[in-house]
């Protein structure tokens, strides 16, 4: 019998029935009376709507109904306006299209088939607009406005709440963040360096795409299976468009074909309800990889990034303006560009800052999260600057972070206290595992070399990263008649292995086998309130509150003993999945037969986690715990083409506490692969305003072809105490540090820099023909 | 439309479908037999989401016709495991952490079956080849290769 042991692994609870192919996602879903959904989608970036005419597509046979502008505009029970920072998005287009693939109109038909010839048949009148197509053309200050006005909700996130739209521009947010005295920390530098980096925006690429089947009952009630990471969010979102309260709203979630940060906040959901509303049927949507380009992608960034630094290393001053193309839709756009703002030091401590970050308006599809959050788009400045310092000083990169990074204790950007942060066991854990020479810095650079033409190189970096702070985790354990248990929980498995984290906290809380627990998926009626499955945040915030739950199980079996067997509370523990009094130990079946007089009954457990900006402890907290990661690249570059190849890649991470070890190797893994996409070839390519690559043959994905010989997951353990058994979350930290850390090692290998991502062979050849010119 | 009818072997049982002559492999397997094991990824067989077997080749079912397997002999992930017994594929891809969300797995699962079928011992290379057409967002391939080169040695 397996234990809920923790810190040893455990085969994952979806694995049987993954493998097995009987998993079911959501687009292998049907409900009886299910239609069609399609939606016809702007081929413009900037256009106002003249004219919609759907008379034609109505009569198009099998077609249940066609919604427009006119059906959300004119019904006194849908808020046509929503957003989950504002509300600038609209279910279908009311006066203007804003980018190309904007939602326009939908039909729902008896079959696909229909429902794609009925678009056919809906007549639009544009009238095209000048497109606004990159963040330094949005804001020049003759720029076509994408928004005229921006409503903003009643209510919204607590940590947003002072963020707003700047009138009259397109400007979506400015976060400033200023500290010390900046013109005396440049005064104090010995020496100043100025870079502008920029990297393009990319799409998650989940190979399930978003999808939707949405019923809605007689007498109004919605439910809705999504293919999203925040059920709850979903329906507060839908509760706030359709005018109900949220108990008529139920959203259930199947297993989830990925996510990673592309799935939060409503996307195909309205339009759904809306459909399946005018239909009077459920209806089924789900979208093509071309329509998954334009409903989310990641920030297009460009970072401008002054530092001044002592000779001896010291970093004392920076300056920072970062750009993110949010698109033409905020999203959530806004705390992206806080969370980069708040990153522009790096894990560094700066003494004088200046940072403006900016969200920013575009003609283009809005992009929102994406696993790494902002800081993938700092750190790719940050970290490449670095370097940059390095050389210039002739300093071991490695020791100039080390000389300026975070230890335990130190305060961040924001004054408060850091505590669990592994910064430096990260790095050298990365440095060993790639061989890394720091002695080579001090003499002239020898790069180690193959051939005459092929060159090697190894470079690093590193990261801090926060959580969504404050938030809150809701769980339900129930213990039932047999010891068995049942987990109530609103995190999405999305692949990430959180079922398995659960059933063991709560295993090992109460010492039952991982065999007698059950998950139950996510459904909104059933499982308490979870606010996101994203910022890393499941096993910290999650786990802890299941653990609470277990513990109040505990707590009400010795409320039960102590009054069936007169043993006083605090004489009661438990051990090995039994309750241990003075003389004997009990079955937890034993102890509910004694409750309830007979085989049956359940015993209900609570738990909550509420972070907020402060912690437990009393200690001011922006976040709830601190991620650390480093990672480190070996490449071999060809000389005469550019062309290189990833040789290895080491990324180490502050898990806190591996509670599944194996688990964790795969989220280090996974998302440094996913880094190494980003780094080396993924681009949304534009031309115009047109999206060229909204496919998986333009738009490159890595491939096993495309992997490294090895690729070394390493946890470092320094315990959160706020944290469940000491965990921290870590489901982005892996990605961020990629790219830097290829741009390093091409440097290292041939002392060309590469600021704009991706790193491809073409540019690093022109970047060598000019040096050698 | 036009109608036909095909025969063909699904899993080992024999089956007379009637079908649309346009209908892909993939609609048909999924919505005519309710085999949902593959998944639609790409549409354009380069994610390997879609994989089958026809004839013991791994073939991207959203991309090919399934009056073209009239008389073929067809495998999906469904039919890789007997009542209590997985295929030692499945048990490795377990074992080694092969996979995540799990949309990729049937396709890869397939396609390593395939390789291994017509090639017991494949080289490292020969393994990352052969399963470079099949993404895995998630970023598993280094427990892929594991999992496959586990069951290569057996």
């Amino acid at each position: 019998m397996e234990l809920a042991e923790i810190g040893k692994t455990v085969r994952r609870l979806d694995y049987e029935t993954k493998v097995t192919g009987k998993a079911q996602y959501l687009a292998d879903m049907k409900v009886p009376g299910m239609c069609h959904g399609q939606i016809l989608r702007s081929p413009y970036p900037h256009a106002r709507i003249k004219r919609i005419d759907a008379s034609k597509a109505l009569k198009v046979p099998g077609v249940m109904a066609v919604l427009t502008r006119d059906d959300i505009l004119h019904d006194e029970g849908i808020e046509p306006y929503y957003g989950p920072v504002f509300k600038d998005q609209t279910i279908v287009a009311v006066d203007k299209v804003r980018h190309v693939g904007d939602p326009v109109a939908a039909v729902a038909a008896l079959t696909a088939d229909a429902a794609e010839q009925a678009l056919a048949f809906i007549e639009v009148d544009y009238e095209e607009l000048p497109a606004v197509l990159d963040v330094h053309e949005a804001l020049s200050p003759t720029a076509a406005l994408i928004h005229d006005s921006v409503k903003l909700p009643s209510s919204g996130f607590a940590d947003l709440a002072e963020i707003k739209p700047v009138e009259g521009t397109n400007i979506c947010t400015h976060f400033k963040l200023n500290r010390g005295d900046i013109e005396k920390g440049f005064a104090e530098a010995d020496q100043v360096f100025e870079d502008t980096f920029t990297l393009p925006a990319t799409q998650h690429s989940f190979l399930e795409t978003h999808a939707c089947i949405a019923s809605v009952e007689p007498g109004g009630r919605i439910i809705v299976w999504a293919t999203t990471q925040n059920p709850f969010v979903v329906r507060t979102q839908l509760a706030n468009i359709f005018k109900v309260p949220v108990s008529k709203v139920r959203v259930i979630v199947p297993y989830l074909g990925g996510g990673y940060g592309g799935k939060v906040y409503p996307k195909v959901e309205p339009i759904t309800v809306a459909l399946a509303q005018k239909a009077g049927r459920p209806v089924r949507v789900v979208l093509s990889r071309e329509e998954v380009f334009y409903t989310i992608t990641k920030h297009a960034a460009v970072i401008r990034m002054k530092t001044g630094v002592k000779n001896d290393g010291t970093l004392v001053a920076r300056e920072c303006e970062i750009h993110l193309d949010t698109g033409a839709y905020a999203e959530i756009g806004p705390r992206v560009a806080k969370k980069s703002g708040y990153t522009a030091a790096g894990p560094y401590r700066i003494p004088n800052l200046k940072i403006d970050s900016y969200s920013v308006y575009t003609n283009k599809p809005p992009a929102g999260a994406f696993r790494g959050f902002g800081v993938s788009q700092s750190a790719w400045a940050v970290e490449s600057q670095m370097d940059i310092i390095a050389a210039a000083l002739k300093m071991d990169p490695l020791e100039l972070r080390k000389k300026n990074g975070y230890d335990e204790g130190d305060k961040f950007v924001t004054d408060e206290t850091l505590r669990a942060v592994g910064l430096k066991e990260c790095l050298d854990e990365v440095a060993k595992s790639i061989g890394w020479d720091s002695s080579k810095f001090k003499s002239s650079r020898v790069q180690g070399s193959r051939s005459d033409s092929i060159r090697r190189g190894k470079g690093l970096a590193c990261m801090i990263k926060a959580t969504i702070t404050p938030s809150i985790s809701c769980a339900v354990v129930k213990l039932n008649e047999d010891a068995s248990l049942s987990i109530y929980i609103g995190t999405v498995e999305m692949g990430q292995g959180s079922d398995t984290v659960m059933a063991q906290i709560a295993g090992a809380e109460l010492g039952i086998p991982i065999r007698k627990i059950q998950v139950l998926g996510v459904d909104t009626d059933v499982v308490p309130y979870d606010l996101t499955t994203s910022s890393s945040r499941s096993t910290f915030h999650m786990g802890k509150a299941v653990q609470l739950a277990a513990q109040d199980i505990q707590r009400q079996i010795k409320q039960i003993v102590a009054k069936e067997y007169g043993v006083p509370e605090d004489k009661i523990s438990f051990a090995d999945g039994k309750v241990r009094l003075p003389e004997t130990a009990l079955e937890y079946a034993e102890v509910m037969f004694k409750r309830f007089g007979m085989q049956g009954g359940t015993l209900v457990g609570d738990g909550q986690l509420k972070t907020s900006t402060k912690d437990e402890f009393g200690e001011k907290s922006t976040s709830a715990f601190w991620f650390l990661a480093a990672g480190a690249a070996e490449v071999e570059v060809d000389t005469e083409t550019g062309k290189f190849k990833l040789l290895k890649y080491a990324t180490a991470v502050d898990v806190g506490k591996a509670l599944n070890p194996l688990g964790c190797r795969q989220q280090l893994a996974g998302a440094a692969i996913t880094g190494i996409g980003q780094a080396i070839f993924e681009e949304i390519a534009y031309d115009g305003g047109q999206l060229i690559n909204p496919n998986l043959v333009d738009y490159v994905l890595p491939s096993l072809g495309d992997m490294p010989a090895v690729i070394d997951p390493i946890c470092v353990e320094t315990p959160d105490r706020n944290g469940p058994f000491g965990a921290k979350g870590i489901g982005e930290s892996a990605l961020i540090p990629v790219a830097p850390a290829i741009a390093n090692a091409i440097y290292d290998a041939v002392g060309v820099r590469i600021k704009d991502l991706p790193i491809k062979a073409e540019k690093i050849f022109l970047a060598l023909e000019q040096k050698n010119s | 439309m036009k109608r036909r009818t095909i025969s063909l072997k699904v899993n080992g049982i024999e089956q007379n479908l009637e079908i649309e002559a346009r209908t892909t492999l993939l609609d048909m397997v999924r919505d005519q037999l309710g085999l949902t094991g593959a998944k639609l990824g790409c549409d354009i067989q380069v994610c390997g989401a879609c994989t089958l077997l026809v004839g013991g080749k791994p073939v991207s079912a959203c991309s090919m016709l399934a009056a073209d397997v009239d008389g073929c002999e067809v495998v999906t992930i469904e039919g890789l495991s007997e009542k209590n017994s997985l295929h030692p594929l499945q048990e490795a891809f377990m074992q080694f952490g092969a996979l995540q969300c799990g949309y990729c797995t049937s396709g890869f699962i397939l396609t390593a079956k395939a390789l291994l079928d017509e090639c017991p011992r494949p080289s490292e290379q020969q393994i990352r080849d052969y399963l470079a057409g099949n993404f895995c967002r998630c970023g598993c391939y280094q427990e892929i290769m594991q999992a496959v080169k586990e069951v290569s040695g057996k």
